[in-house]
């Protein structure tokens, strides 16, 4: 806490992130005023973009880590991943809130978005609202798993000033209340956390099974939720090593070698599902014969594919590549950018509609949206580890 | 051990949760709505009668409070040198295809929803906003619609459009078969009615299987022995007659199946009674309490 402290909130970075967040609140401002058509490239044969491909089904990937290192660190009780449990659940907690906020903004009837939590409007046919009913569930897990930390900070240091102050004691005892049953009710947060994960990794890839006529033969298949999963297992643990780098680089705080080498290791063998899952649906679907036209779609498959998951997972089972921080980040970032680029894929790129005369390409206001909700994810989290417990905590025996 | 104690107490109220939950999810997952009538309505397009009028263009534009002029401005033919699709103010458009063989008058096709029997906008729709009226439409509620378009992802043959520059009360938008006013017996879709060339007929849709299979028996020559729709997806309330492959019409090659089945027996096969959840929940709590704590040096081999 208070070696970071030393670290200000404002540089430059940060200066270039504000800049791009505000830019995309004002297209934000524009969308919600003239219509998504008005900010967006979207049209009758192009329903979703970038919005969904990106800020949704990349988003939801990349923040699988909460529910994998919870399992390992939690589940399997190893304790030595403690100290990676919170910024994971950082990542996570942020990450799907922009998920919330990204399917928000794109749906035309937002108003209507409390439509999903009333039975009489359920329909449990739709993957859709498989996804949309276990994201709700699971985000509201991530604020409950989340909020010991903001417990620890507070507990016995509430301070308010002001008029707020006859308030102090109130609120300790509420600090103290949560402190004492957050403990007891943690373990099912966990495990339901974690089965909520499951349900909605694999069902954001059932979502495109619908529409075989439209998504290309390389991404189509029934196995696609199985892939899902299985990708973002591994996903999930790679961007835990890659944020940890990156805050390390920004926050000066040690990279901790002896804890994400071993958490490295695990990832080949991820992969190595994930792999199989990919190849063998490919060999028994003899797809392999779309890779030999060259296409936008046939180079996107080979890149998320060698340099998403054949390289990273070679250089992750070297083990001096391992042990070597620059090897080890690069092939998280390889891990990170090729399942993202798998989402896109699925989402945008393999989409080919049957009667568009041109491919879709995002407006640049679409993108300014989507890097201006990164923006602020990246500003929350530094403020985030910044004020509260997330880096330095060692771990607890809580749910040991 | 109160720990655990409470851990127990409370998954098991958790669980009790779930299995009512699990009852909601099952009967919405029967929600795809009520078996289809026997005497379901259709309509059997023809499309080697139809001129290129555009006259169902009108009656359907006007029916339906969408922008149109006079009747007299669909005279105009020049629309149709381009290809057209449905879009969020015409709800059916006419195309214009080659001559038939032999034939110098061009060929022309209509484009419609074509109300699928097994809808796969229905099936992804995540609000019942899309309905299979077991009488034969596939209907729209805006007021339930959270405006996703998922529907328009799903839909095989591309039809639903979207009102994007709506900001506030956008509409997915698709021709409704009229079910508005069908539902008054002996009353038919504006455009079948408006037609003057008897291209459409409305009625029972078994009926009009059999009068299209009789239509190509009487006339083999002017027919290609397919009535598209009969399979097309799981079958459709649309059917079609032509005198030439359907694909160079611009109407897919479908399987018998509707793509619905493939997302629908994934989802009953990983959630039917939360069976699936459930079981995963039941197995990692196993391990959570049987794992024992592992000690450093015994997981950490990464050294060696």
């Amino acid at each position: 806490m208070n070696e970071q402290a030393k670290v200000p909130f404002f540089t430059r970075g940060v200066m270039t992130l504000t800049v791009i967040a505000v830019a995309g609140i004002a297209v934000l401002a524009a969308r919600f005023v003239f219509g998504i058509g008005a900010v967006t490239n979207l049209d009758d044969q192009y329903p979703w973009g970038i919005w969904i491909g990106i800020d949704v089904a990349s988003g939801v990937a990349l923040a699988a880590g909460g529910f994998t290192t919870a399992f390992i660190a939690h589940i399997l009780h190893r304790e030595r991943f403690h100290s990676i449990v919170r910024p994971a659940l950082l990542t996570a907690m942020l990450g799907y809130t922009f998920v919330a906020l990204g399917v928000f903004i794109d749906l035309g009837r937002y108003y209507n978005i409390w439509h999903v939590l009333m039975p009489w409007y359920w329909q449990g046919n739709s993957a859709l609202f498989e996804v949309g009913v276990c994201v709700l569930m699971y985000l509201t897990v991530l604020y409950i798993e989340f909020l010991p930390i903001v417990v620890e900070r507070f507990k016995g240091r509430v301070n308010w000033r002001g008029g707020m102050a006859r308030f102090n004691g109130a609120t300790e005892k509420v600090l103290n209340v949560l402190d004492a049953t957050l403990n007891r009710v943690m373990s099912f947060f966990i495990i339901a956390g974690v089965v909520l994960s499951c349900a909605h990794q694999s069902s954001l890839g059932t979502l495109m099974v619908i529409a075989p006529s439209k998504l290309h033969p390389l991404w189509h298949t029934s196995v696609l939720p199985l892939q899902f999963l299985l990708s973002a297992f591994a996903v999930g643990l790679a961007m835990v090593i890659f944020e940890s780098y990156l805050a390390s680089r920004s926050l000066k705080h040690p990279f901790d070698l002896d804890v994400l080498a071993p958490l490295g290791r695990m990832i080949p063998f991820l992969l190595t599902l994930y792999f199989a899952a990919k190849l063998i649906d490919m060999v028994s679907r003899g797809t392999y014969t779309y890779l030999a036209e060259p296409s936008l779609q046939s180079i996107s498959w080979l890149v998320e594919v060698v340099v998403g998951v054949v390289v990273p997972a070679f250089i992750l089972m070297t083990h001096r590549l391992r042990r070597n921080q620059t090897w080890l980040f690069s092939a998280a970032a390889m891990i990170v950018g090729g399942v993202a680029l798998n989402r896109i894929n699925v989402f945008v790129i393999g989409y080919k509609p049957l009667y568009a005369e041109q491919p879709y390409v995002p407006a640049w206001s679409e993108v300014l949206v989507t890097a201006g909700f990164i923006a602020i994810l990246v500003l929350l989290y530094r403020f985030f580890v910044l004020n509260l417990p997330v880096l330095d905590h060692e771990g607890d025996a809580h749910h040991a | 051990m109160s720990s655990r104690r409470e851990f127990l107490k409370f998954t098991g109220a958790a669980a009790g949760g779930a299995v009512a939950a699990a009852a909601g999810v099952d009967a919405a997952m029967a929600s795809t709505g009520p078996p289809l009538d026997p005497d379901r309505v259709g309509v059997l397009c023809d499309f080697t009668l139809c001129v290129g009028c555009r006259r169902c263009e009108w009656a359907c534009s006007s029916s339906n409070e969408l922008p149109h002029g006079d009747l007299a401005d669909y005279d105009d033919t020049t629309p149709l040198a381009n290809m057209r699709r449905p879009d969020a103010t015409n709800l059916t458009v006419i195309n214009r295809y080659p001559a038939s063989q032999g034939q110098v008058k061009p060929f022309h096709a209509k484009v419609n929803c074509l109300h699928c029997e097994h809808p796969a906008c229905v099936s992804a729709c995540l609000v019942q906003a899309l309905k299979k009226d077991p009488h034969g439409p596939v209907t729209y509620d805006a007021g339930a619609c959270v405006g996703c378009r998922y529907c328009m992802t799903a839909c095989p043959f591309q039809i639903p459009a979207y009102e994007y520059d709506n900001a506030f009360t956008p509409r997915v938008m698709k021709c409704s078969l009229c079910a508005e006013r069908t539902s008054e017996a002996g009353v038919m879709p504006e455009c079948v009615k408006m037609c003057p060339q008897e291209a459409m007929v409305y009625g029972r849709r078994d009926q009009l299987l059999d009068l299209a299979h009789e239509r190509i028996a009487t006339h083999p020559g002017r027919y290609l022995d397919h009535v598209y729709g009969a399979r097309e997806c799981g079958g459709t309330s649309w059917l079609y007659l032509a005198d030439r492959d359907f694909t160079e019409l611009d109407l897919p090659d479908m399987p018998d199946v509707s793509p619905a089945e493939l997302t629908e027996s994934l989802q009953h096969g990983i959630f039917k009674g939360f069976s699936g959840p459930i079981m995963l929940f039941g197995l990692i709590a196993v391990i959570m309490k049987s794992a024992g704590l592992r000690p450093d040096d015994r997981l950490e081999d990464d050294d060696e």
